[in-house]
């Protein structure tokens, strides 16, 4: 799983069924210092993330298992909102 | 699996129910002989792991299922050993 900030959100009225019902939310993953770490990506939204919060996601191939529906087209999904990390100083 | 050292943990109360009760930690990627490697993530820990403590890393869905005895959650990346020694030869 891997740190990120929702920072926006992607309407798709056309889609895959099993899609549909869901919110998709792009993230910004981020490194445990929270410092941008690579490219946005558009990840589902199973916790009512909003856009601004701290959120963790899972990715590939577990990410589908976030949803009902056995069977969807996720390979990223949001599965908790942050409320604070604690790094040690190392 | 992959080695890493436990640098943080999360706090996170609204998250997928798969999520319940498990323990969310910060792990960084290191060499077998100790370096970090400079990328950080999030983990289920299934071994008490703590901070500072080098650890197994188990980044594939199916085991993470019988690891923490969920049916198919979606989670991918799990504490699965407490290292004591590393011992590279070659």
């Amino acid at each position: 799983m891997h740190l990120a900030r929702v920072v926006g959100t992607v309407w798709a009225t056309q889609k895959v069924e099993t899609l549909t019902g869901y919110r998709m939310l792009v993230v910004q993953p981020l490194t445990h210092d929270l410092k941008k770490k690579g490219r946005p990506l558009v990840a589902v939204d199973t916790v009512s993330a909003a856009p601004g919060q701290l959120v963790y996601y899972v990715a590939s191939r577990e990410a589908s298992k976030a949803l009902e529906e056995r069977f969807n087209p996720v390979d990223a999904a949001i599965v908790g909102i942050v409320d604070h990390v604690t790094i040690a100083d190392s | 699996m992959f080695i890493a050292r436990v640098i943080g943990e999360v706090v996170s109360t609204v998250h997928h129910e798969a999520l319940s009760s498990l323990k969310l930690l910060v792990i960084e990627k290191l060499s077998p002989e100790g370096d970090s490697l400079g990328d950080s993530l999030l983990a289920v820990d299934s071994v008490d792991a703590g901070v500072g403590d080098t650890v197994l890393i188990m980044d594939e869905g199916s085991s993470a299922a019988l690891v923490t005895g969920l049916d198919d959650p979606p989670i991918r990346t799990v504490i699965v050993g407490v290292i004591d020694e590393i011992n590279i030869e070659v």
